[in-house]
Parts: structure tokens; sequence; C-alpha cells
């Protein structure tokens, strides 16, 4: 399994935002089957800076799928041809060698590029900040398992919870619209007792700030293909039953604000 | 070794579409959101579905007799009998799928609008689609083509101007007539082969636009699109390629519509 590999890498180029971009082809040699993808641009861009060049830009962080900060289009699919995998964990022996592999940045209005793969996704922030809390007590800490929550429902929650904002959902969408995110991030509380609160407000929140950015779901089910962590579209259902649930209902009554 | 990134500028994402707005009343704030319009998409589709199932349905009495599918088409006129006026509650049905349809509409072109600004920079090289089928992804495509079919199918058959020997209150004979010129029986197969396509993809995503969404039938609602596409398509195109292979042809024309032929040919002599 050690033996090398010989790539050839198709990478987009772009000095910053609004600049035109090319691809730009590399030689990559040496590739080592057990390389991770990024590893391999590493490789590649090291090269790069011994030969005096400018290595390409491209976010990464923990590099073992839990921050979310890792992010290509690879081959045109988000996160490469493995499927609940994010690139970081994507190895370099699901290619073959001689491949020509294309890396482009996540596209979307959302997403306005830093600097060639770098893209910046501050706007899923923007929706998390609308409504993605709960209000508790402060206070001594309440005991542990105080409200009970039927195991399907934790199991649920905790599914949506598993969304680490990468932003694969929104590149993979023909629309670019964030609804995977969207509805991770509102599910995970709106299914708990803990989240009931805020949910209707939070509902409305959050989707309003999404649409502000982001298209229209068309129910194609790109996202749930291409997210990392396998997050399902049935969110995407209950955000949509949620909505209309929200507007219906409307605590906002005159001179009232529901917290 | 060089520092990898340096940025001087940040972009800065900029809003695809204006603020929803606060303080509108309620139905103008959810059909402003694209959640909204998508719900709005899904229950007039419904309509629209409903009304295509009976059409279809009514219009297998073609096979029966040329009397029973002239009666029914007068029994539509004449819904709810002597209780309401002659044609009232069929214009109130014609006026409710207008509706729908124009809402079905507007709501479509104002989403595709805003998607394509969702995405104004489309990616360079080749996208590998996985779960998107040649259904959702001709849903635009499909839908304007049925738009345009259907301005034809009313000017046939309804209207009558595009068809030179339309006789006013004789479907029967009509839909033969149309039928029996080949471009246009070939013209309302594909038509409704793109409703089929359409459909595919729209009644499924009815139960994900208005969130019905169990475990115990999320298989089931894939089949069921299946199942309404595949209804729909072969009772729809049976009846061109019936005309076309002269199992239904023209019966007693320029009669009484509503007589049984052999009385209508009778008085008619």
């Amino acid at each position: 399994m050690s033996e090398k590999m010989h790539m050839e890498l198709k990478v987009w180029r772009q000095a910053g935002p609004g600049q035109p971009g090319r691809f730009v082809t590399y030689d990559a040699p040496g590739v080592s089957p057990d390389m991770s993808f990024l590893e391999m641009l590493d490789l590649v861009n090291e090269r790069l800076v011994e030969d005096g060049e400018e290595p390409f830009a491209f976010d990464h962080d923990c590099r073992e799928g839990i921050c979310g900060s890792c992010g290509l289009m690879i081959n045109g699919q988000a996160h490469g041809p493995e499927r609940a995998t994010a690139t970081c964990q994507l190895h370099m022996r699901k290619f073959s060698d001689g491949d020509q592999v294309t890396v482009e940045p996540w596209r979307a209005a959302a997403f306005p590029v830093i600097k060639d793969l770098a893209v910046d996704r501050s706007t899923l922030d923007r929706i998390v900040e609308a409504g993605g809390y709960i209000t508790v007590a402060t206070g001594s800490a309440p005991d542990a398992n105080l409200i009970p929550i039927p195991k399907p429902v934790a199991d649920a929650s905790m599914d949506a919870a598993a969304c680490i904002g990468c932003g694969a959902c929104v590149a993979a969408c023909p629309n670019g619209a964030a609804q995977l995110f969207t509805s991770a991030k509102l599910q995970h509380l709106n299914l708990l007792p803990q989240g009931q609160a805020e949910r209707w407000d939070r509902t409305i929140s959050m989707v309003e700030e999404m649409e502000s950015f982001f298209g229209s779901c068309t129910n194609h089910g790109e996202c749930e293909e291409a997210c990392p962590k396998s997050i399902s579209i049935d969110f995407i259902a209950l955000l949509n039953r949620d909505y209309v649930r929200a507007q219906l209902k409307q605590r906002r009554l005159a001179g009232q604000s529901f917290p | 070794m060089a520092q990898a990134t340096s940025t001087k500028e940040r972009p800065a994402a900029q809003p695809v579409r204006k603020p929803l707005g606060r303080g509108v009343a309620w139905p103008v704030a959810f059909y402003r959101s694209a959640v909204g319009k998508k719900w709005v998409m899904a229950v007039t589709g419904l309509m629209l579905l409903g009304f295509v199932l009976v059409h279809m349905i009514g219009n297998l009495k073609l096979y029966l007799s040329r009397q029973d599918i002239n009666l029914y088409g007068e029994a539509l006129r004449d819904l709810g009998g002597h209780l309401v006026p002659h044609t009232s509650l069929l214009w109130l049905l014609r006026g409710g799928i207008v509706v729908a349809l124009v809402l079905h509409l507007h709501s479509a072109v104002t989403l595709t609008r805003l998607n394509s600004r969702a995405r104004p920079d489309k990616y360079q090289a080749p996208r590998d689609y996985i779960a998107a089928n040649f259904a959702s992804r001709t849903m635009r495509y499909s839908g304007v083509l049925i738009a345009f079919y259907l301005l034809f199918h009313l000017a046939d058959l309804t209207w009558g101007n595009a068809n030179p020997d339309f006789v006013r209150g004789d479907p029967y004979n009509n839909l033969v007539y149309s039928f029996q010129r080949v471009p246009v029986a070939i013209l309302y197969a594909v038509a409704n082969v793109a409703l089929g396509v359409h459909l595919l993809h729209g009644v499924w995503s009815v139960f994900q636009s208005l969130g019905i969404n169990n475990p115990r039938f999320n298989r089931a609602r894939r089949l069921l699109a299946q199942g309404v596409v595949a209804v729909i398509v072969v009772g729809n195109v049976s009846f061109p390629i019936a005309v076309q292979a002269g199992i239904v042809d023209l019966e007693c024309p320029h009669t009484d519509p509503v007589a049984p032929c052999e009385a209508a040919a009778a008085s008619a002599r």
C-alpha cells in the first residue's frame, strides 16, 4: 500500500475577493495513498514554497472531521467522492495513480472567496446568532436528567446537532440554499423540551436570516449526500413545518414580543 | 517559510433579497418568504394535480361512448343542478384552478430568480450530481413546456381556435378530430410525458415542502409519486394512441351531441 501515486492537480487560484480567478495545473508526484487530501495539498504547497512560488490558500483546522473548517469541491463533489466524510478525512487511496483532481472553492453568493480555495462562511454564523440558543435559569446546576426526553427524540436531536457547519450543503445545492444547515441548527433545539420557549420565534428569526443570503430549497437532496455528517433532509421537512406553524401562531401580539 | 495566506481585504456577503419586512399581514409575510412560497407551490401543485387526475379519469368515458363523455361534459356545466345558476360551480372551480396556476407560476419564477442570485458564479469545473435526478433538475423546463402546451390545449379543445372541426358541446368528436392530426397526437403525448417527469419530482416534493415527514411512510413517498405518474401518463397518453389506432373513431358528427348515436342520426335524416 505504500506505493506512491502521481497525481495532477487543477487548483482554483484567485488573488482576492471579487478578483478574476482561474484553474492552475500542478504536478503532484510522490503522493502516498495513506495521506489525507489536505496532507496531499500540503505536499504540493511545500513544493511551491521551495520553488519560491506562492502556495494556494485553503481552510483547515482540526483535521479530524469535527471543526467544519475544511471544505473543497473535489471533482465536482463537495468534500470529494467519499460519502459522509469531510475533506480532511478523505484519503488519497480513494483516488487512482495518474488521476487528475480538480479542486474548487465552495461557490455561493453567501460564501465570497477570500483567496484561492478559502471562502468566508460567516453568513452561517449569522443564522445561528439569529436564534440558535436557549434560555436557561442561572444558579446552581440542575440535576442531570431532570427532564425526561424519549430516546428517539434525543437521538433525532443529536443527529441534527452533528452539524459541523462546513457549508458543504450550500456548496452542493444547485440553488446555493442553506436549508440543511439551518434545519439542523434549528431542529436540534426545536425537538427538545429545553428548546420550546423560543421555538416559534427562533424558527422565524433563523429562517428569515437564512433567506437574506441563501437560495431556496428545491428538494434535490444533494445536500444530504454532500454532508460529512449525513444529516437527513428530513430535518428540512421539519423546518418547513415549523415555519408554517410559527407563522400561524405569530406570538408577536400588539406591543409584545415573545422572548 | 513564506506565510501561506495574507489577506488584506475581507469580503462581505451581500444579501440576495430585500428584508422580509415586519408588520405586514402574516399571509403577505408568509408568501414573501421562500419557505412560504414553497408551501404555496406545494398546495397549488396539489390542486393542479387533483385537477389533472379528475380530468384524466373523466376523459376515460371516451372509451364508453360519445353520448357518455358528452353527457359528462354537460354534467360539469350543470354542477349543482338547479340549486345554483348554470355553469356557476364550474366557473368557481375554473377560477380556483387559474388562481392556483398563477400562484404556482409566480412562486416558481420568483424562486428561480432568487436562486440564481444566490449562486451567481457557477462552478467552473463540471459538477457531479449524486441525488439530483433528471426530473428534479428539469422542473423549470418541464413546467414551461406544460404551460405552453396548456395554452394550445385550451385553444384546441376548449375555445376551438386551433381545431377547424370544433363543435361546441361535442367534446367526443372534437377530441377525435384533433387527435387524428398526427402532429397534435405526438405533441399531446410529449406534453404528457413532460407532465409525468414534472410530477415525478413534484409529488415527492410536496411532502417535503409541507413538512409531511414520518419514518413510517417516508419510503412510500417516492413510490406514491411513481404510481401517480404512471396512472396519469398511461391514462392520458392512451387517448391519442386510441384515436390514431382507430379504436376510438368519429361517431355521427354534426348531430345532437348528447343523444344516442342511432337516434341522433335518425332525427338528423
